[in-house]
C-alpha cells in the first residue's frame, strides 16, 4: 500500500507543479530577469500607473458594494422568510456561471448608448458604458455572490439563540447586529472580502467590453497586460502580470492562514 | 403575501426594515444582473427563431460552439478524476508540504485570467524551457481550461471526504469486501453529489472562459476559437443580435448542466 500512496502523491504533486507551480515561477523569473529594472521602468510608465490606479478604484468600489449587499442579503436569506427565497438564492449564484463576455454584452445591451436605459441616462448626464460606472458594474456583477457564499453557511450555523437573548434583554436590532451577529460572522465576511478583491482586481473579459480600453483613461491593469503583450512590450506585460499575481497569491495565503485548521 | 403561511421556527416574519432591505437588495440585484441578462435574451428574440438558428448554425459559430462544448466536457472529465484524486491525497495521505499544495490549488481561483494565460504561455508557449509549444492549438485551449477549472472538484469533494468516516471502510474490509467493492459501495456514493457539484461548476466555467484563452489559443476561426471569443468578434463587428444569440445559448447550456448534474448527484445518493 505504501507504494500506491507514493504513486498517488507523485501524480498529484507532478500534475500541480506542471499546471500551476512551474509556470507561475517562470513569470517571476521573467519579471526579475534583469533585476529590478523592468519593474521600475514599468512602474514609471504613466499608462501603467493610471491602469493600476483605475484597477484599485474599481476593485475597492466593487468590494464595498458587494460587501454591503452581500451581508445584508445573507441576513435576509437566513433570518427571514419570504416568498421566492429559494429562487432568489439560486439566482444570486448565477453570476458565477455566466461568461465574463456575456456579462459585458449584457451591460452594453442594458446601459450602452443604444441600450435600454443608456439614452435616458445619457440625457441625465450619466454615462455608464465606456466610463467608470460601467467598469464598476461589470466588476461588481462577476464578484457578486462571493461574500454571500461565505456568510450564509456561517449565519445558518450560529443560529439565533444569542441574537434572541440580546433582543429579549432589550437590545435593538442595530446593536444586536453590531455586538452579536457581526462578531460571529466576522471571519466569513473577511474571506468574502478577500475573494471579492482578488476576483475584482483580475476581471478581464467583462471589463474589456464595457470599458472602451482607452489607455490612460479606461484601461485597467488586466487590459494593459493584454495590450502590452500583443504590442511586444513583454517586459511591461510580465511586470504588470507579476504585480497582479502577487496580490492574488497574497490574498490566498492570507486566507489559508486566517482559516487555520477547520479541515482535519 | 398570505397571512396563513406559518413562519418557520426561530424565524421571524420580515419586519418593516427587513422588507425595505429586501426591496432595495432585489432592486440592486435586478439593476446589476437580472435586467442586463434579460436584455440579452430579449435581444436574441428580436431576430426570431429563424435568426437564432441562422446564427448558431453559421459554420464558424457552430465550430466554436462544438469546440467549446467538447473541450468543456473533456476538461470536466479530467477534473473529476484528478480533482477527486487530489482531494483524496490531501485528506487521506497528509504529507509535509501539504499547505503549499493547498495554495497551488487555490491560485487559479484568484489569479486574473489574463495573467493565467500569460503564465501558461511561459512554460507551454514559444520559448518553452520544456520545448513544448502548444500556443494556437487545440491543446492550448485544453491547457487553459484545465488551469482555470482546477479548484472546483477538489474544493467540493475535500470537505465531504474529510467528513467520511474511514472506520466504515475498515469495517467493510474486515468483513471481506474487496477494495473495489468498498470504493463502489461506500466511497463512491458518498462522494457522488460533491463530485457532481464540482463537475457542474467546472463545466460551466470551462464553457464561459475567455481571459485565459486570449493570449494562449490564438483565436483561430474554425480551429481554436471558443464561443466567448466568437461573441466578442460579433460584438466588435457591431452585430449585437448574433452576439446575444450565442450568449443565450451559452447561458442555457450552463444552466442545463447545473440542473442535470444536480439530478445525477441526487440519484447517486438514492442508489447508494
Amino acid at each position: 500500500m505504501v507504494s500506491w500512496r507514493h504513486a498517488r502523491r507523485l501524480v498529484v504533486v507532478g500534475y500541480l507543479v506542471l499546471l500551476v507551480g512551474w509556470p507561475m515561477s517562470l513569470v517571476v523569473q521573467a519579471t526579475f530577469a534583469d533585476g529590478l529594472d523592468t519593474l521600475a521602468r514599468t512602474l514609471g510608465d504613466p499608462a501603467v500607473r493610471s491602469a493600476l490606479g483605475l484597477t484599485v478604484v474599481v476593485a475597492a468600489s466593487a468590494v464595498v458594494v458587494n460587501t454591503v449587499f452581500g451581508v445584508g442579503m445573507s441576513l435576509l436569506l437566513v433570518r427571514t422568510e419570504f416568498r421566492g427565497k429559494r429562487v432568489l438564492s439560486a439566482l444570486l449564484d448565477l453570476p458565477l456561471s455566466v461568461s465574463p463576455v456575456v456579462v459585458g454584452l449584457a451591460i452594453v445591451l442594458a446601459y450602452g448608448q443604444d441600450g435600454w436605459f443608456g439614452p435616458a441616462l445619457e440625457d441625465a448626464g450619466f454615462r455608464v458604458v465606456f466610463a467608470l460606472p460601467g467598469i464598476v458594474l461589470a466588476t461588481a456583477f462577476v464578484s457578486l455572490p462571493l461574500v454571500i457564499r461565505e456568510v450564509v453557511p456561517v449565519l445558518t450555523e450560529i443560529g439565533t439563540d444569542e441574537e434572541q437573548a440580546a433582543r429579549s434583554l432589550g437590545a435593538g436590532a442595530w446593536p444586536t447586529f453590531w455586538r452579536i451577529t457581526l462578531p460571529a460572522i466576522k471571519w466569513a465576511v473577511v474571506y468574502g472580502v478577500v475573494l471579492t478583491m482578488a476576483r475584482s482586481l483580475g476581471e478581464f473579459g467583462a471589463v474589456k467590453i464595457v470599458s472602451g480600453n482607452l489607455e490612460g483613461a479606461t484601461q485597467t491593469a488586466t487590459l494593459l497586460v493584454e495590450q502590452r503583450y500583443q504590442d511586444f512590450d513583454q517586459g511591461a506585460a510580465y511586470a504588470t502580470a507579476f504585480l497582479l499575481a502577487a496580490v492574488s497569491v497574497a490574498c490566498i495565503v492570507v486566507i489559508s492562514f486566517l482559516r487555520p485548521e477547520e479541515k482535519p | 403575501m398570505t397571512a396563513v403561511a406559518a413562519p418557520a421556527r426561530n424565524r421571524r416574519r420580515p419586519s418593516t426594515p427587513a422588507r425595505v432591505g429586501l426591496g432595495v437588495g432585489v432592486l440592486w440585484f435586478s439593476v446589476l444582473a437580472l435586467l442586463p441578462l434579460v436584455a440579452v435574451v430579449v435581444e436574441t428574440s428580436s431576430a426570431g427563431w429563424a435568426g437564432f438558428l441562422a446564427t448558431i448554425t453559421d459554420a464558424q459559430t457552430a465550430a466554436a460552439l462544438r469546440l467549446t462544448v467538447t473541450q468543456a466536457l473533456g476538461v470536466t472529465a479530467v477534473n473529476v478524476v484528478m480533482g477527486t484524486l487530489i482531494a483524496w491525497v490531501l485528506v487521506r495521505d497528509p504529507f509535509p508540504g501539504r499547505r503549499a499544495v493547498e495554495v497551488l490549488i487555490d491560485i487559479p481561483f484568484a489569479l486574473p485570467t489574463i495573467v493565467a494565460g500569460l503564465v501558461l504561455l511561459s512554460l507551454y508557449g514559444p520559448g518553452s524551457p520544456l520545448g513544448i509549444d502548444v500556443a494556437a492549438t487545440e491543446a492550448a485551449v485544453t491547457l487553459a481550461l484545465l488551469f482555470v477549472t482546477l479548484p472546483f472538484v477538489v474544493r467540493t469533494v475535500q470537505p465531504v471526504l474529510a467528513e467520511l468516516d474511514a472506520d466504515v471502510e475498515q469495517a467493510a474490509a474486515s468483513l471481506g469486501a474487496s477494495p473495489l467493492t468498498i470504493l463502489r459501495r461506500i466511497v463512491a456514493p458518498a462522494l457522488a453529489p460533491a463530485v457532481a457539484a464540482g463537475a457542474a461548476l467546472s463545466f460551466a466555467r470551462a464553457l464561459s472562459e475567455y481571459g485565459a484563452l486570449v493570449l494562449l489559443s490564438g483565436n483561430l476561426p474554425m480551429r481554436t476559437e471558443v464561443a466567448s471569443v466568437r461573441i466578442l468578434s460579433y460584438l466588435e463587428s457591431g452585430d449585437q443580435t448574433s452576439a446575444a444569440a450565442v450568449a443565450t445559448l451559452l447561458l442555457a447550456v450552463s444552466l442545463l448542466a447545473i440542473v442535470a448534474l444536480e439530478l445525477i448527484g441526487r440519484a447517486a445518493v438514492r442508489r447508494g
